[in-house]
């Protein structure tokens, strides 16, 4: 068959103070300009004529692979290993640093559903206003009206605003609207990571309509090793923003799991930008891992979690309780609550101003999937800081080790353990 | 069936493809500016009677002080419809550039979720001022009726080159402050007060002629030649200048020039940082 997309190359680099911080104050760089006048030219020459030390970072680099017509590609990898780099250079959001892509046909992504919706907007127009954003002509969008609606489902509340639709109904017609645009090539990322489990298995089958019915070509971005082996006949294994692997998807999404070589240097930190929470305390960095030390987790590995903090007081900070709840991110349900502030806990009652807060868990069966983690920092019974989302890992299900013969549909589940039926 | 082939490589800075392209998504241009023309009069009372209200208001006032009582020079036409005149274009011109300046902010969970070219952002917000001109138009048309004015046909033919230079240098300022705010949101403080002092430095509350032979520095500006053919082509103040139209029309395609460069070259990057 032919080749519909052809990647060669192709790198994407990133300086590390872009990553972080987002903007920049003007003041801060005129401020700077003033106080170190000389420093200021000095890095700047060294910027044009290209000795400068700034810290560059490569989401990916010499990636190369190529897609045929009608296949539907699996790219796989641990949390920052470049899936999203990928998918964004894919779709023309950002461009590449180096090399060069090839791409014979329309291009539709769908990095999230909904993009472009507007809430005063009633759901009529939103059909139109996204079907644009996303590519679709006017003609094409009259045509599938009826259609989008209908798959839908929200005949009755087609001129209220969006604003006023349940969370169902809007995702609902976000995903109507995309998966009604028929573009050659369909780019998605964790899009059905959204919703309850009776609208991604409604998500799934339509993706699986496209494929196969229509003959499209796919490339599908998931951390749920079930689906993509559900829906993909080929997977790329993106490692530290290299391709690893190429090929049959079992065999990918196999060497994937049982993937063991870079354990060590991989545990999961987050340095954390110092402007979260500015109230008094701040967490500098967070480290989540396994019992083994690395961030490769497992149901039934054991969680440690160490966060280092640090504060503007001058004494001893006193009475401090710390809550830390871990969250399904799919489902945004706390799965489990972390409180200091039960008996036969070791929290000091008196802590430094500025140190680290270790807390390990018992062996934990959480279902495959994204874990979120809110922190709450309290002193004297008063929050001090409280962050959500402050570090996110992955879940991978071994299934040999619940004796499992195939994937029981345990994307759905917060927990897994083994079980029989007798 | 033929499919079109897409190229993905290290960015360009320009080049005409990129023109060809806003051309191909010309109906997206025309979505985005019927959304923004659509919410911003969405659960207004009196909607979009707004685009008259202000002109309007501020004509009254500028006429009460600075027509009646410190007595402003107008060529020799009633205060007010000289006045009017040149509000309306500097409304079109002023407006554009505060919601240009952040229009790439306010659409930045669009720009870092799917691809269309960028420049149909600000190009749409601007374009979506047409029509408030059009609706405070009416008034001018109105006072031109009372006070007795018949534009001449070549002040009517020349009326959609002034809205042509004004909407170039709304999109080539636009574009360049939308570019510097992606990555300074310092513009946000800065453009009122930068606004407020060009209001002061274009012929609008007083006639281009005040400076007397140092007018031509205020040319470059290309709101004032915009502002005085406007007002010779309606009303007959003065001949119409086609050498300030030219200058107007010079100092536009630098401005265009400038804007679509930086634009060109932060868009590189904006999708990374915004």
């Amino acid at each position: 068959m032919e080749t519909i997309i052809e990647v060669k190359n192709i790198g994407k680099k990133y300086n590390i103070n872009h990553q972080r911080g987002g903007y920049v104050a003007l003041r801060d760089v005129l401020a700077n300009v003033f106080k170190n006048p000389f420093n200021f030219l000095k890095n700047k020459t060294r910027e044009i004529i290209g000795i400068d030390k700034k810290e560059e970072f490569w989401a990916l680099k010499n990636v190369d692979f190529e897609v045929r017509r009608g296949e539907v590609v699996g790219i796989i990898g641990r949390n920052g290993a470049g899936k999203s780099t990928l998918l964004k250079i894919l779709s023309q959001i950002t461009p590449p640093t180096t090399g060069e892509i090839k791409i014979n046909g329309k291009v539709g992504s769908l990095l999230e559903v909904g993009t472009g919706f507007h809430p005063e907007l009633t759901g009529r127009e939103n059909i139109f206003l996204n079907g644009a954003i996303l590519g679709m002509k006017k003609k094409e969008i009259i045509n599938k009206f009826d259609e989008i609606v209908e798959f839908a489902n929200i005949e009755k509340f087609l001129d209220t605003p969006v604003k006023y639709y349940s969370s169902g109904m809007y995702v609902r017609l976000a995903f109507s609207v995309a998966a009604h645009m028929e573009p050659d090539i369909l780019i998605i990322d964790e899009v059905l990571a959204v919703g309850d489990s009776e609208f991604q298995k409604k998500c799934l089958g339509k993706m699986e309509d496209i494929t196969k019915k229509e003959g499209r070509t796919i490339l599908f971005v998931s951390h749920n090793m079930s689906t993509i082996k559900q829906l993909c006949t080929r997977s790329i294994l993106l490692s530290k923003g290299n391709v690893k692997m190429v090929g049959n998807t079992d065999e990918v999404v196999d060497f994937y799991l049982n993937d063991k070589t870079n354990t060590k240097e991989n545990a999961q930190e987050i340095p954390l930008d110092a402007v979260l929470g500015k109230s008094g305390v701040r967490f500098t960095h967070i480290k989540i891992s396994n019992d083994e030390g690395n961030s490769n987790f497992e149901s039934g590995d054991k969680l440690k979690i160490e966060l280092d903090y640090e504060s503007d007081l001058v004494e001893e900070i006193k009475e401090v309780r710390v809550v830390i709840s871990i969250l399904n991110k799919r489902s945004q349900q706390i799965v489990l609550r972390l409180d200091s502030d039960i008996p036969n806990q070791t929290i000091s009652e008196n802590m430094p101003t500025k140190g680290k807060i270790l807390c390990e868990t018992e062996s934990m069966n959480l279902g495959e999937g994204s874990y979120v983690l809110d922190v709450d920092f309290l002193i004297g019974g008063t929050s001090v800081n409280y962050v959500r989302g402050l570090g996110q890992f992955e879940v991978e299900t071994n299934l040999e080790k619940y004796d499992f013969k195939k994937y029981p549909d345990v994307s759905v589940c917060d927990t897994v353990i083994g079980y029989q039926f007798k | 069936m033929n499919t079109p082939t897409t190229t993905i490589k290290p960015k360009k800075l320009f080049s005409f493809t990129d023109l060809k392209e806003v051309w191909d998504y010309r109906e997206l241009l025309y979505f985005f500016t019927w959304r923004d023309l659509k919410v911003r009069y969405k659960q207004t009372f009196v909607g979009v009677s707004w685009a008259i209200f202000q002109p309007f208001i501020t004509m009254v006032v500028f006429s009460l002080f600075f027509g009646a009582l410190l007595k402003v020079p107008s060529n020799g036409v009633p205060y007010p419809i000289f006045v009017y005149t040149g509000l309306l274009f500097w409304q079109f011109f002023s407006t554009a550039l505060s919601d240009t300046s952040n229009v790439l902010i306010t659409n930045q969970a669009i720009i870092t979720k799917v691809y269309f070219p960028r420049l149909l952002l600000p190009l749409s917000t601007v374009a979506t001022k047409f029509i408030d001109f059009a609706v405070a138009g009416v008034i001018l048309v109105g006072m031109m009726i009372y006070y007795g004015y018949t534009p001449n046909l070549i002040g009517v033919l020349v009326l959609p080159l002034l809205l042509i230079i004004t909407f170039m240098a709304s999109v080539g300022l636009g574009l360049f402050l939308a570019s510097i705010n992606v990555k300074y949101r310092d513009v946000r403080y800065i453009l009122p007060f930068f606004i407020q002092i060009l209001l002061f430095i274009t012929p609008v509350i007083y006639p281009a002629g005040i400076l007397g032979k140092y007018s031509w520095i205020l040319a470059l500006n290309p709101m004032m030649g915009v502002i005085q053919s406007a007002r010779a082509a309606l009303l007959g103040t003065t001949v119409l200048n086609w050498t300030l139209v030219s200058i107007s029309l010079f100092a536009t395609a630098t401005l265009l020039a400038i804007g679509i460069y930086t634009f060109k070259k932060t868009e590189r990057y904006f999708a990374d940082i915004i």
